[in-house]
């Protein structure tokens, strides 16, 4: 009835895209109960990997080639953003949990 | 025949993304999630941008693809640094059975390493990991030393 070629195509990119979306769920799960800021900084640079991967799929779904400029864009973004949360956390002050807050304030 | 190839690279890409997150949310360790994060980076995203590719079969669209794929290549390992880093100099747990940590040994035992004290040594139980100070304290006095 469909002739083969682009049935196999689509139905392997929604196959695709319900696999991308479940592991955008399962990496915020960590993102929501990672027990310190590493983990849900870690748990956000594979979901923006993930959206990546979900947007090249999204174009070989929709058959529309521009959503590749999309994809890089997003990268972009995703890795600037990485790094500054990564840099905030490397200066931020705070340390362990387990110690009990101010024992002394540093100028 | 080309559609095979295709289907199969999104296939397989998408299965990478899922193990990657699989991991994220089983593995014990931050360290160790990295670990797994890395797959998504460049196997996942890397095969779906190639079944584009192969699917457009045309110059522009192959060129974009290798252009997004090129530079996750050259991001990834630069992210996972800089977290890796952050998270080891806040003093991240590390997994149980953990033996090596040539980090934490050279931290604690390189004189290079131990240029002066904290400011003032806080009076918490500090587990037997010798934990770097954290890099504001540091760098008043060393900067040249890890860049």
């Amino acid at each position: 009835m469909i002739p083969e070629g682009p049935t196999l195509v689509s139905v392997a990119s929604r196959l695709a895209l319900a696999l991308l979306l479940v592991s955008v769920a399962l990496a915020f799960i960590r993102l929501v109960r990672g027990p310190r800021a590493a983990d849900r900084i870690v748990a956000l640079d594979l979901i923006t990997v993930l959206i990546v991967a979900f947007i090249g799929a999204y174009a070989v779904f929709a058959a529309d080639t521009s959503f590749l400029d999309v994809a890089i864009a997003y990268a972009l973004i995703a890795f600037l953003g990485t790094v500054a949360l990564s840099r905030f956390l490397l200066r931020s002050r705070g340390r362990k949990s387990t110690i009990p807050p101010p024992h002394k304030d540093e100028p | 025949m080309n559609t095979i190839l295709a289907s199969g690279l999104l296939i397989v890409g998408s299965l990478f993304c899922l193990v990657a997150a699989v991991g994220m949310l089983r593995l014990p360790d931050t360290l160790i999630r990295m670990h797994a994060a890395t797959k998504a980076g460049t196997l996942g995203a890397g095969c779906i941008l190639l079944a584009e590719a192969v699917v457009a079969a045309e110059l522009g669209t192959t060129l974009k693809a290798i252009a997004v794929i090129v530079f996750l290549l050259l991001t990834a390992p630069v992210a996972a640094h800089l977290i890796g880093r952050a998270a080891y100099h806040k003093g991240i747990e590390l997994f149980d059975n953990t033996w090596i940590d040539e980090l934490g040994e050279a931290l604690s035992t390189d004189p290079a390493c131990q240029q002066k004290p904290l400011p003032d040594p806080p009076s918490n139980g500090q587990d037997a990991r010798l934990r770097e100070p954290p890099r504001a304290h540091r760098r008043k006095t060393a900067p040249p030393d890890n860049g």
